[in-house]
């Protein structure tokens, strides 16, 4: 089936869905990169038009990437829920924009339509929304999700606390992770990115977190981020592992670049699951994604990177995540460029996840070789966090010394939840008033060089 | 008047990590010396992404200091904006590079490759001193003239090696910058280069600076690493760096 549109006194054709919706995203690097991107600002609006009148169901009759070659396809298909579908049944994109938008949508209809769209159908309407429209109808939307504490309740931002350190030094990683907790950050998860493949390492990694967080009963959960395969080893040897780490794309061989199928995450969950580490919720996955994975791996099959993107948030949805972080700008300039385009990433982002149910949270983050600084961060924080994002991250000083990138620091945390009123997650908040780190309105106390927690970890690093 | 900084109590445990922490805090925000010392950094990075490479300068060094042909060729990214968004155009040579390499028939060991890659500075900094304690390990083997490309990615090496009839690629590169390494140099070493090869197929020694890997070090894992790979006829995950065990060692994993 061919697509076409006319603007002023030109026809535009499109081959098929998916060139339809690459040529109507909104500019970025990385399609450019793939050579799908519209050639001109104009061919980009013909697209759009085409978009707008589209059938939602059309993206049912169309697969973009082949049931019989991709898993994640037969994954989508097979789960999709045609009963939760039936009220968007006769929508266009353009109309399910308008009802998504509408004052009469609210949380509970955008919860029972969640397992009745796709996400080619999110990352469609999404390529029809302005910023404003991505935060309003995530704004809308609440995902929450529980572990050793909940996540996602609103009025609320969870933060990850990531102390990261270039050889994973112990006395390093806790120094920071001390500098962390007196900045009352952690709820969303205490989780290392290692250095070493080395089991060894890993689990000394994975007993110092949960000797932490029992010796002071801080209702959060840890996470070691190696592959997956590691983490179901380290299970099966006894070792404490808490929630259950992997990278995810939105194309079979995609994932196969990160040694990755549907059946490990399964096996992962279930090992995990089996350990019965949590106490107020069994959500033991966190996943992370962000736009232009699969073209980096080569698995994109013409699809553009949102669609892509969105489409891993199938993968994630499906194994009941506690947390989906979209790793925004960390890939780098050729997936996308600037500020301008982390920024919109990310609101896509959050938004196609929230409206696919997902837990979603974002590393607000760029590399030295982006067009991005500190200001465009800024702006993205307080974006998100209007829009209602779950999570972020909580960088020493913003900067990852192990990763080499700028994400969100301590600092910005508290920025942002003094500037929207965001409270943490409960169960942390209570922990951090008895710790004396914070008052009873979650502000920061001024730290006594005899805190507790000073002393007792400065004593484990002489 | 007062500070309005609430200092950190923990500013002793910065002894055990470069990490930003105790910075202390004015309201919610960084004192306005942590702000600015973030800043230069960043400054410090983007200036070495973005300050082109002068390659005519390098190459007046690399004739007098190491007294070795140059050629200076150009990848097919035009500027640093192409080259940031088409990897793909600046892992080839252009039209007048391809021309140039392919004006000197012949083979060799080795042909050395300097791109700059994402840190210009790094190169400007660590290029020479490495050459100067490699070339010399290197007795005995026939090493090409050096080319310097502008607008340079790994793999460009690949090409270059292959028209040059090398039997193994040396691409030294600045690696992209983080904040408190904005010159950290790369080598990446290759056998057989021809296009397509893959990143698995190489062996790399990271992190070349100061308070990072020396040159000397450097160009003695390097040295190692060349001889090993033209002994076994590979590069990559089959070559294990034993740099550190006795020269006889060279094991195939």
């Amino acid at each position: 089936m061919t697509y076409s549109a006319v603007v002023g006194t030109r026809r535009y054709n499109f081959a098929d869905l998916k060139a339809v919706l690459a040529k109507a995203s909104p500019a970025r690097s990385g399609d450019s990169l793939a050579g799908i991107a519209a050639d001109t600002a104009v061919e980009r609006m013909a697209a759009r038009l085409v978009l707008a009148d589209l059938p939602l169901r059309r993206f049912l009759d169309e697969a973009l990437i082949p049931y019989e070659t991709d898993e994640v396809t037969r994954l989508i298909v097979d789960q999709h829920d045609a009963a939760a579908f039936a009220p968007l049944a006769a929508q266009t994109v353009g109309e399910f924009r308008e009802w998504l938008l509408a004052e009469s949508t609210g949380e509970a209809q955008l919860a029972v339509i969640a397992p009745g769209i796709t996400p080619e159908m999110v990352a469609a309407v999404s390529k029809l929304m302005r910023n404003q429209d991505l935060i309003s109808v995530a704004r809308k939307c609440r995902v929450v999700t529980a572990f050793r504490n909940t996540i996602g309740l609103s009025g609320r931002l969870a933060v990850r606390l990531q102390p990261n350190h270039p050889t994973d030094d112990a006395r390093g990683i806790a120094a920071s992770l001390l500098d962390g907790l007196m900045y009352g950050v952690g709820d969303a998860v205490i989780g290392i990115n290692p250095a070493s493949d080395s089991m060894a390492a890993l689990t000394t990694l994975w007993r110092m977190l949960d000797d932490l967080i029992g010796r002071f009963a801080i209702p959060t959960q840890s996470c070691v981020l190696t592959h997956v395969s590691n983490q179901i080893r380290a299970i099966e040897m006894g070792v404490p592992v808490d929630l259950v780490f992997q990278s995810v794309a939105g194309t079979e061989a995609a994932n196969g670049g990160f040694g990755i199928n549907l059946a490990m995450l399964l096996e992962a969950r279930e090992a995990a699951l089996s350990l019965k580490r949590g106490t107020v919720g069994d959500h033991v996955m966190y996943f992370e994604t962000g736009q232009g994975s699969a073209l980096s791996a080569d698995a994109h099959h013409g699809v553009d990177q949102q669609t892509c993107e969105a489409r891993a948030y199938a993968v994630a949805r499906h194994f009941r995540p506690l947390l989906v972080n979209t790793v925004v700008g960390f890939i780098g300039p050729e997936y996308l460029y600037d500020g301008k385009q982390i920024i919109r990433a990310g609101l896509e982002d959050h938004f196609c996840g929230k409206l696919l149910g997902l837990p979603m949270g974002c590393d607000i983050c760029y590399t030295n070789h982006a067009e991005a600084d500190q200001d465009d961060m800024d702006n993205l924080l307080v974006l998100l966090g209007t829009a209602g994002v779950n999570f972020i991250m909580g960088v020493p000083g913003a900067d990852d010394i192990m990763l080499n990138y700028q994400s969100t620091s301590f600092h910005d945390q508290l920025f942002v939840r003094q500037a929207l009123g965001l409270k943490r997650a409960p169960e942390f908040e209570v922990w951090l008033q008895t710790m004396g780190v914070t008052d009873d309105a979650g502000r920061l106390l001024p730290a006594h060089p005899d805190h507790r927690l000073l002393r007792d970890l400065s004593r484990g690093l002489a | 008047m007062k500070s309005a900084i609430r200092p950190d109590p923990w500013r002793p445990l910065g002894a055990w990590t470069a990490a930003r922490i105790a910075l202390g805090r004015a309201g919610s925000a960084l004192p306005t010396r942590s702000v600015l010392d973030f800043d230069i950094a960043h400054a410090l990075a983007r200036d070495a992404v973005q300050q082109p490479l002068d390659a005519g300068g390098l190459m007046a060094a690399c004739r007098e200091q190491l007294a070795r042909d140059v050629v200076v060729v150009h990848s097919r990214a035009g500027d640093r904006s192409t080259y940031l968004q088409r990897p793909d155009l600046g892992r080839r040579l252009d039209a007048a590079g391809v021309a140039a390499l392919g004006e000197r028939p012949g083979s060799c060991d080795l042909a050395i490759v300097i791109a700059d890659g994402l840190s210009a500075t790094a190169v400007q900094a660590h290029v020479l001193p490495l050459l100067e304690a490699l070339l010399p390990l290197l007795d005995g083997l026939q090493v090409a003239p050096l080319v310097i490309a502008e607008q340079g990615r790994v793999a460009l090496g690949d090409e270059i090696g292959a028209l040059m009839g090398a039997s193994l690629v040396l691409a030294l590169l600045g690696e992209r910058p983080g904040l408190s390494s904005p010159d950290s140099l790369g080598a990446y070493l290759t056998f057989a280069p021809q296009l397509g090869r893959l990143d698995a197929e190489r062996n790399c020694v990271s992190n070349i600076r100061d308070g990072g890997l020396p040159p000397e070090i450097a160009a003695r894992k390097l040295a190692w690493l060349v001889r090993a790979a033209l002994a076994c006829r590979l590069t990559g995950v089959g070559l294990k760096d034993d740099s550190e065990a006795p020269p006889v060692a060279a094991v195939v994993g």
